[in-house]
């Protein structure tokens, strides 16, 4: 059973396991999500799985009505170029996945703060190039932005950068690399999407998943 | 030999550009029925002229220096160009006056499917036609050519862009709070806005009903709790609806939530969906404060289609 013939995409990893019990408050038949963790399409269930950072772009351009994704992925989409991000309506609040965008340098004394007093510049490794870059312009700091894939706490470590701006939920991998969170630089969950077309063409179904989810 | 073009732009070949001018021509032929005759204006204008337009959301994107060091840039859209037109060249015509327009227009947007940062505008402007007359016939319009142009199964949102700034003053929320909470109704982050409505103290009927007005949409049904400037604007949405043969009516969806990104709309807006299509494929509204700052006070209502996107809905209606 679908949410109403709504197609909603579903974000691997993290949020994975939250976002089904959530579709299972729904009603949504979720066992072959489960048992398969190959298959990407289950049309039957109207759910379609995928890299948290892609669903935005599924939802704006219309292939799902409905996403769930991380505030972190949102912000960092949302400083594209013009100053517009994707095209998404954010609903809800889910609650859950809830990490921080920080920044961390190694312990000690802070070596990005010694760099930005003595060379006038920090260099700081992200997945997230928009939302440090952005943080740094906010408060007047120069930074030089290097964009890595995986692994940020690395950079550090070895020289690339004095500093790193990264999502962490306990802290663990901070503290298992010798880093310290300096900063804190936004709170992120998951957060409901729509299409903004499926938003005015399918009102009742989705006003009626919003109306579950929040009592749920 | 590698030879790119710009970021956002294209070239359109003779098998897309046969059918683009299908669709063109039968718009056409519905602009001309209804006797709105078409004109072109400059790609190019002076900053300064496109800025008595809007100078927050649809800012022009590509400017220039001309040979005496003004700057130019490429039109945003054909509305503004067009109220100089008919302020200018029209000082002493009687109204209404009806133009129409087949132009590019430029904007800075991330370029992807449907969002260039060039793209094909056909629209309308109806110059000293006020609400509701003026809106119904531009509606009226809309439909007719979405029809010429085969596409079936679209539906118009219909709102007023005065509604949530009159609400935000009946609740007395302080101009300096208006801002942030606009800005976040505009991208549509309705976490956001609730996060702003709570900081600013108010009451929790009025976040409630803040929050609740901008996500209601559907037929008749929206106008029964309605109370204050909501039962206002849904009055203004109901003169319009009143006017319309029953072929336009059954097409509108209300939607008290509906804000453009344009600064110079001030009553009823409208966007145009298609469930082939994740985006609208256009939308227009009154901009009855326009005119005047070219000099010729006059209420006006106009849309704009983005034929690239029709084009894509009417292939996509193919496949439904």
């Amino acid at each position: 059973m679908s949410a109403n013939g709504l197609t909603i995409a579903v974000p691997r990893g993290a949020l994975f396991a939250d976002s089904l019990d959530l579709l299972d408050l729904l009603g949504i038949e979720t066992a072959a999500v489960r048992d398969n963790d190959r298959r990407l399409l289950f049309r039957e269930a109207g759910l379609i799985t995928m890299r948290p950072s892609d669903v935005p772009t599924y939802v704006a351009a219309g292939a799902a009505d409905l996403g769930i994704t991380g505030k972190d992925v949102l912000m960092e989409q949302a400083g594209a170029v013009g100053g517009a991000g994707r095209d998404v309506y954010e609903l809800l609040d889910l609650g859950f996945g809830r990490c921080t965008m920080v920044l961390a340098t190694v312990e000690g004394e802070d070596p990005a703060a010694e760099a930005l007093r003595r060379l006038g510049v920090m260099r700081i490794a992200t997945k997230y190039p928009r939302v440090a870059g952005a943080h740094f312009e906010a408060s007047g700091r120069q930074a030089e932005i290097v964009e890595v894939k995986g692994s940020v706490e690395l950079a550090p470590l070895t020289g690339l950068v004095e500093g790193i701006v990264d999502l962490t939920a306990t802290g663990q991998t901070l503290a298992q690399n010798h880093l310290v969170v300096r900063e804190e630089i936004a709170v992120c969950t998951a957060r409901l999407i729509a299409n903004p077309v499926a938003h005015k063409l399918k009102a009742a179904a989705i006003d009626d998943v919003l109306e579950r989810l929040r009592a749920g | 030999m590698i030879h790119p073009i710009p970021s956002g732009t294209r070239d359109v070949l003779p098998d897309e550009m046969r059918e683009l001018r299908t669709i063109t021509e039968a718009v056409r032929r519905v602009f001309e029925r209804f006797g709105y005759g078409e004109l072109y204006t400059p790609a190019l204008e002076y900053e300064s002229t496109l800025q008595l337009g809007d100078t927050a959301t649809a800012r022009p994107a590509y400017r220039l220096f001309d040979e005496n060091g003004d700057v130019l840039a490429l039109r945003s859209d054909m509305t503004v160009p067009i109220a100089r037109v008919a302020a200018t060249r029209y000082g002493a015509a009687d109204p209404p006056l009806r133009f129409c327009y087949f132009a590019h227009a430029y904007r800075g947007v991330r370029p992807q499917r449907g969002q260039p940062r060039e793209f094909l505008q056909a629209g309308v402007e109806l110059v000293g036609a006020a609400a509701p007359e003026g809106t119904a016939e531009a509606l009226t319009v809309l439909c007719a050519a979405l029809d010429a142009a085969g596409l079936r199964d679209y539906r118009i949102g219909l709102g007023d862009a005065s509604l949530y700034p009159a609400l935000l003053d009946s609740l007395g929320v302080p101009p300096e709070a208006r801002e942030r909470l606009v800005r976040e109704l505009v991208v549509r982050n309705f976490v956001g806005l609730e996060h702003e409505l709570r900081s600013l103290g108010l009451d929790e009927e009025a976040v409630a009903l803040l929050l609740r007005v901008p996500q209601t949409r559907g037929a008749d049904e929206v106008f029964d709790r309605a109370q204050g400037p909501v039962a206002a604007a849904a009055a203004g949405m109901r003169r319009v609806r009143d006017q319309l043969e029953s072929r336009v009516a059954e097409r509108l969806i209300f939607d008290l939530g509906l804000v453009r990104g344009l600064g110079y709309y001030t009553g009823a807006v409208f966007d145009v969906f298609d469930p082939a299509l994740g985006a609208p494929i256009g939308g227009g509204g009154r901009y009855d404060d326009l005119l005047a700052r070219f000099g010729r006070p006059l209420p006006a209502v106009g849309f704009a289609l983005n034929v690239e996107r029709l084009h894509i809905a009417l292939t996509g209606e193919e496949r439904l």
